[in-house]
């Protein structure tokens, strides 16, 4: 497998993941009004400011053989997590976190309360609120989280160095492969795949951007707009 | 979801203390009957909270709630039906249509629980009954505001509710469309026979829907009864100036007439007297009175052999146009405010300095307490 495949399903099994998980944690976040929530707000936001390689050291030693993650997993599958595509995948879904749960949280909160209100007073209790006023409601964002995950994820390096090393076929990112290829001198093959992420991901904020401001707005986002 | 349609009545005792703002604290008991009654107040009277507490999406801190036989709301007895669960609906002043469902899917919305089948017919009757069968398949952005109002109230309807909350539900409609909505509603209403909740702070709407009135002022209940009793004879200053008296006059009692039903009152701070109806007050006694500037008639001469009883003296200090009336104010000693038509400003020539009478009929006088 060469690394820009792999890249892409590393990418879009922490998107879907990020969009599964993200969900109740912003659901939570949007909603509850618990005082204590700056601290998971906090939490949350972590990856955003820490160094990739101080993540990826303490994801490296929760996978190790002694860390409580890879311990668990030796017993249910017989082999560690680090070093391995799962083990890339679990990193990656902390590493991203953020950028799917912040815009979930975002367009969770700009559903106007008054129709919350007015769908429990309709008799819906709060899972159908969520799935007919809050969710329909809330697409733009999610299609936000899940191409700033996939993209985000796509162009991680520290994080993957750390955890995954640098397996070919198993944990080679594109980015690494370009750094790879920089080291011994391919510039060649190294500008192929820089331009390639680089497209990708402008391509990809045009999305999110575009969306955002309704510069076109297919079926589904129209009726979002007031 | 389908149930037996009774014709409760709404007892309610709620107590809420508002935290966040200025001590606010509603502490209100009301009745409602099948049928219309109006909540009417001055914005800030506490409705909407009150309505909120009914709907269960605001908890008070103490009280009642129970439609009929069913207790909604008892803290002595720990029970507070979620707002899901208490067959209630409530049309919001913004009316808080879902945006991405079409006007079928709006009111099909509190039907989960009916086959598809039923779901259908019952939307389809629904529908019908008002008018919007036409729309069924437009999203909210694409109707009207009156069409809107239409489809939030058979959304509310469709789903036979034991009570019906409505909080402004018609502001910014034109009289007519206003009317033929109201129409519908008490079509409705004569066969399912439910308390319905209608607040309003315009008193045209009073007037047009009138059962009955209950007046509601800080928080509190004020008075309650006919339209009538309720609006014209206002007790309390704001709920005056809410029901359209511009004029609001501190006076002193000079005398009873008791025979002719009347007493004799000096306003504060000038000389002018004038004759009121006679209440429960005493020579002496400090009052306020409340007279709408439509009341009052302005003459560019003293004006004789007229039945009204009160004519003062006074100039004109300033005319402004508000649409299509003149706003007088007339320097008595005391302020007044007038409303006069254009043509009127213009075959009395009047303009400010012009010396002009104030005629006002004694029963356009109210007492308020």
């Amino acid at each position: 497998m060469n690394s820009l495949s792999l890249s892409f399903e590393l990418a879009g099994c922490v998107a879907a993941i990020l969009l599964l998980i993200g969900m109740p944690v912003a659901y939570w976040l949007a909603f509850s009004d618990w005082r204590g929530k700056f601290l998971l707000e906090s939490v949350v936001a972590l990856p955003l400011v820490l160094p990739p390689t101080v993540l990826g050291f303490y994801a490296l030693l929760a996978m190790g053989p002694r860390g409580p993650l890879g311990k668990l997993w030796i017993a249910l599958f017989g082999h560690g997590l680090a070093f391995t595509f799962t083990g890339l995948v679990f990193a990656s879904v902390v590493y991203s976190f953020p950028f799917a749960v912040q815009p979930l949280i975002v367009s969770f909160e700009a559903v106007d309360r008054k129709l919350l209100e007015a769908s429990a007073i309709l008799g819906a209790g709060k899972w159908r609120t969520f799935r007919r006023v809050i969710l329909p409601l809330s697409l733009p964002g999610m299609v936000t989280a899940l191409v700033l995950s996939f993209a985000h994820t796509l162009g991680e390096f520290g994080v993957v160095l750390m955890v995954g090393g640098d397996l070919a076929g198993v944990t080679r990112t594109v980015s690494i492969d370009i750094y790879d290829r920089v080291q011994s001198l391919d510039y060649g093959e190294a500008n192929r795949l820089a331009l390639l992420l680089l497209a990708i991901a402008f391509s990809v904020l045009c999305v999110v951007y575009a969306l955002n401001r309704r510069a076109w707005t297919p079926g589904w986002t129209r009726w979002t707009a007031k | 979801m389908d149930r037996e349609v009774s014709s409760s009545t709404l007892v309610a005792r709620i107590r809420k203390e508002q935290r966040n703002a200025t001590s606010f604290i509603l502490d209100v008991s009301l009745e409602a009957p099948p049928g219309i009654t109006i909540l009417f107040g001055p914005s800030g009277a506490g409705k909407s909270t009150l309505l909120n507490c009914l709907a269960g999406l605001t908890c008070p801190d103490g009280g009642k709630i129970a439609i009929g036989e069913s207790v909604l709301f008892d803290p002595d007895r720990r029970i507070d039906v979620r707002p899901q669960m208490r067959h209630i609906a409530y049309v919001f002043q913004s009316l808080s249509l879902f945006p991405h469902l079409t006007v079928e899917q709006n009111v099909a919305y509190g039907l989960a629980s009916l086959t598809e089948e039923d779901r259908r017919a019952r939307v389809g009757d629904t529908l019908q009954a008002f008018r919007i069968g036409d729309l069924r398949n437009q999203r909210p952005s694409q109707i009207s505001g009156g069409e809107k109002q239409r489809t939030a109230m058979a959304r509310s309807l469709v789903t036979n509710p034991r009570l019906l909350l409505l909080d402004e539900p018609l502001t910014g409609l034109d009289a007519e469309l206003k009317a033929a909505i109201v129409e519908d509603l008490r079509a409705w209403n004569s066969e399912k026979r439910i308390p319905i909740l209608y607040v309003t702070h315009s008193r045209e709407e009073v007037d047009a829907l009138g059962e009955r009135v209950i007046a509601m002022d800080n928080g509190h209940v004020v008075s309650r009864g006919a339209p009538m009793d309720v609006l014209d004879a206002p007790r309390r200053k704001r709920l005056a100036q809410a029901a359209g008296f511009e004029n609001l006059l501190s006076a002193t009692v000079l005398d009873l007439r008791e025979p002719d039903g009347v007493m004799r009152v000096r306003l504060s701070a000038s000389a002018c007297e004038i004759e009121i109806p006679l209440a429960h007050a005493s020579p002496g006694d400090r009052v306020q009175i409340a007279i709408r500037a439509g009341d009052i008639l302005l003459a560019s001469q003293r004006p004789h052999g007229l039945s009204a009883r009160n004519i003062l003296e006074g100039k004109i200090h300033s005319l402004d146009q508000r649409g299509t009336i003149f706003v007088a104010r007339v320097d008595c000693g005391v302020t007044f405010i007038a409303h006069v038509t254009p043509g009127a400003v213009r075959a009395l020539e009047l303009a400010s300095e012009k010396q002009v009478w104030l005629v006002l009929k004694t029963h356009s006088c109210h007492l308020v307490g």
